[in-house]
């Protein structure tokens, strides 16, 4: 019995931290550049509404609708993020107030709801969603089976996308040109390295990953669509890339840590739990706050990792 | 490529002008974004203005959505004024409803007067007790208040819901027979509706005279005192103000509570204007607090212009409630707000940079190099400009 809620708990660890993950991923990169969107929560909420428009649209071979899906989802919430880099990185815009910009754009009382009453997404179940994928009939070992070898195939997106992003950061000269851009973007410049481009292109690609992120709730974790269905997860995932200190590695533990919250009140209510549900669904809240509290006053003082032109304006002066 | 001058001595009508014609972008690509979805963007900015202004009690109607939008925009002004980025306008507003509705219930058997004045300092005062938490965290332990101000605005909302929704607590009606079936708030005595003030036939809510004598105020505050000077030297520079000897932390948190206060009083005056109960759906389908971040820089983070900010926002919302329905669908409302802000952050630069496009990139002449460009880097104080994107010159 506790075997098995153990299992649970890690397993709904696993598919709640999935999201938080790929949005923190693309946040890692963006801000890795010096650029610090907030609008992930919007992206990943017009992520979502896109990605189960085209899973309920379009008909086929599930796998290839949950592509066709993902991709869609990516896609919307590149053009939001490309409209940040354009008003950001082009009219200079303060990073912070055009990111709030995008979040009440995306927001569950913006766009993604405006999409959702336009395609009539509310109430229908989903047509199409993904299934876990047994790797190699391993999923059957206790334990190890469930957590590894049986998960869906956004989740091993993730694993693969949390090393390439490692691989990528600290193995090629792209990614060791973007920590330079972040840094000191007046010596990346001298040095010949186009911050504009680089910021451009990161931008755009965090907003890929945020809306992957978002349709992993609208095809993968709820299957279906509620206004404002992430919750959130947008603004967790930013507090998750300051105190896994701009690291992959950190960023997928934590990730995990803050799924086994957000999992917690429904796995534990499935037991027979009987606690306010607020309760339950206010402690990732509470626990983003705590955790950014102890990085701040354990260390305080210390550069730890974060890029020193974070949300930063760069432009050469003549 | 762009190249940028700064200008000198920017006109107020230029400041002016500037917010305006972003706000007209905006509706430019609004209607596009309308004809791409199927409707027609005129025929809905007509039924737009006609619900927000031209239809009788079109305006009042409009006052009472800007009156929560005023007090908002204040809110995120007031702080982000000081670069103090309170995004928990939203929590804020939530816990002074909550506070204005115990007050309002406590003080039931008093007269009216007396049960206004409680729920307008019971609101302000919870609002700004929920701004005190991020405001004690970034001040003495450097947590970064977007942040923890934002995740507050979720705990505040489920903390309402559950006094509502999961509770027998002292705002949820339990004796009526409606109450039973649908969890609801207690009812405020109707000695305890805020009054409206008429003027030829528009009502104009007590909230909306708050918000306007509060916005004046703060414009006084910011201009002619010492924490306003104290605000505008913070705001250019947190590093030269503590150089000046200010005591930032000090200064954060009084503009966090400031703040915070602000959005408590909006809350206040949703339930002594139009609710008279604790209303947890409501008050987080409106969403006013994050709309106030967009009346305000609409406004140029000025007091003075955040009245006239809220009152087109109002408007925007009022037409929304008005027109619900599948020519106007839930949704468009944000959708505007958010494109209104894009187009305002966006244009911000035009105020105090004069933008020349240049066919050849400046930053790399054809020419031979000079021996400044080959020469080793320059630093970077001289090289990099973070753009001042809010107007503090004023």
């Amino acid at each position: 019995m506790h075997d098995g809620l153990a299992i649970a708990l890690i397993l709904g660890g696993i598919s709640y931290g999935t999201p938080l993950l790929l949005a923190g991923l693309g946040e890692l990169l963006n801000e890795r550049g010096g650029v610090l969107n907030l609008g992930i929560e919007g992206m990943m909420l017009v992520g979502a509404a896109c990605g189960f428009w085209i899973s309920q649209v379009l008909s086929g071979p599930s796998w290839l609708v949950l592509l066709a899906a993902v991709l869609g989802a990516g896609g919307a919430a590149a053009c939001m993020a490309a409209l940040f880099a354009v008003a950001c990185l082009t009219f200079r815009a303060n990073q912070v107030v055009a990111g709030l910009a995008l979040t009440i754009l995306g927001g569950s009382a913006g766009l993604s709801s405006y999409l959702a009453a336009k395609g009539n997404l509310g109430g229908s179940a989903g047509r199409h969603q993904f299934a876990n994928l047994d790797v190699a009939r391993l999923g059957s070992i206790p334990v190890v089976g469930p957590v590894l070898f049986d998960q869906s195939a956004l989740v091993y997106l993730s694993w693969a996308l949390t090393i390439a992003v490692a691989l990528y950061l600290y193995h090629t000269h792209w990614g060791l040109n973007l920590r330079a851009v972040g840094e000191d973007p007046a010596a990346a410049d001298a040095m010949g390295v186009s911050v504009t481009r680089y910021r451009y292109t990161h931008t755009i690609v965090g907003g890929v990953l945020a809306g992957i992120a978002g349709s992993v709730y609208s095809l993968d974790l709820i299957p279906s669509w509620s206004n404002g269905l992430t919750a959130g997860a947008g603004w967790i995932a930013l507090g998750l890339v300051i105190f896994a200190f701009w690291r992959p590695a950190l960023l997928l533990v934590g990730s995990y840590l803050f799924g086994l919250v957000i999992s917690l009140g429904f796995t534990l209510q499935q037991r027979g739990v009987n606690l306010p549900p607020e309760l339950f669904s206010a402690l990732p809240y509470l626990g983003t706050i705590v955790a950014l509290v102890v990085t701040s006053s354990l260390w305080r003082g210390r550069r730890l990792g974060a890029p020193a032109a974070l949300g930063r304006s760069y432009f050469r002066e003549r | 490529m762009i190249r940028l001058e700064r200008r000198s001595g920017v006109s107020l009508a230029f400041r002016v002008a500037v917010p305006c014609a972003a706000f007209v972008v905006a509706l430019l690509v609004i209607a596009i974004l309308l004809v791409a979805s199927g409707s027609n963007p005129v025929s809905t900015y007509q039924s737009m203005v006609s619900a927000a202004f031209t239809s009788s009690g079109g305006f009042s109607a409009t006052l009472v959505n800007a009156t929560p939008l005023v007090l908002t925009g204040l809110c995120a002004t007031v702080a982000f004024r000081l670069e103090i980025y309170n995004i928990g306008g939203e929590g804020q507003l939530y816990m002074g409803a909550m506070g204005a509705t115990a007050a309002g219930l406590a003080l039931g058997h008093m007269p009216g007067f007396v049960i206004i004045l409680g729920m307008v300092l019971a609101g302000a005062a919870a609002g700004a007790a929920w701004a005190l938490i991020p405001a004690l965290l970034r001040a003495y332990l450097g947590t970064n208040e977007i942040m923890t101000s934002l995740m507050l605005n979720y705990v505040a909302g489920l903390f309402i819901t559950y006094l509502i929704f999961d509770s027998a607590s002292y705002w949820r009606n339990l004796s009526s027979a409606a109450g039973k079936v649908y969890p609801t708030g207690k009812t405020i005595p109707l000695a305890g509706s805020w009054p409206n003030l008429g003027v030829s036939g528009v009502n104009i809510p007590l909230g909306f005279i708050i918000g306007v004598g509060l916005a004046l105020c703060s414009s006084w505050v910011l201009r002619r005192t010492t924490l306003g000077y104290r605000i505008r030297v913070a705001a250019g520079s947190h590093a030269a103000a503590r150089y000046g000897g200010i005591r930032l932390s000090r200064l954060i948190v009084i503009v966090m509570v400031v703040s915070g206060l602000l959005a408590g009083l909006a809350g206040a005056s949703e339930v002594g204007g139009v609710a008279h109960l604790l209303d947890p759906t409501g008050l987080q389908q409106a969403q006013y607090g994050y709309a106030g971040i967009v009346v305000a820089a609409l406004a140029g983070f000025e007091p003075v212009g955040v009245i006239v900010s809220g009152l087109l926002l109002g408007a925007i919302a009022s037409a929304g409630t008005q027109l619900a329905g599948i020519a106007f669908p839930v949704g468009l409302v944000g959708t505007m707000e958010g494109i209104v802000l894009f187009a305002v952050v966006s244009t911000a630069i035009f105020v105090n940079y004069r933008v020349r496009w240049t066919t050849k990139s400046t930053s790399a002449p054809a020419g031979a190099p000079s021996a400044e460009e080959v020469g080793p880097p320059p630093t970077a104080p001289s090289n990099t400009v973070t753009v001042p994107v809010l107007n503090r010159e004023i």
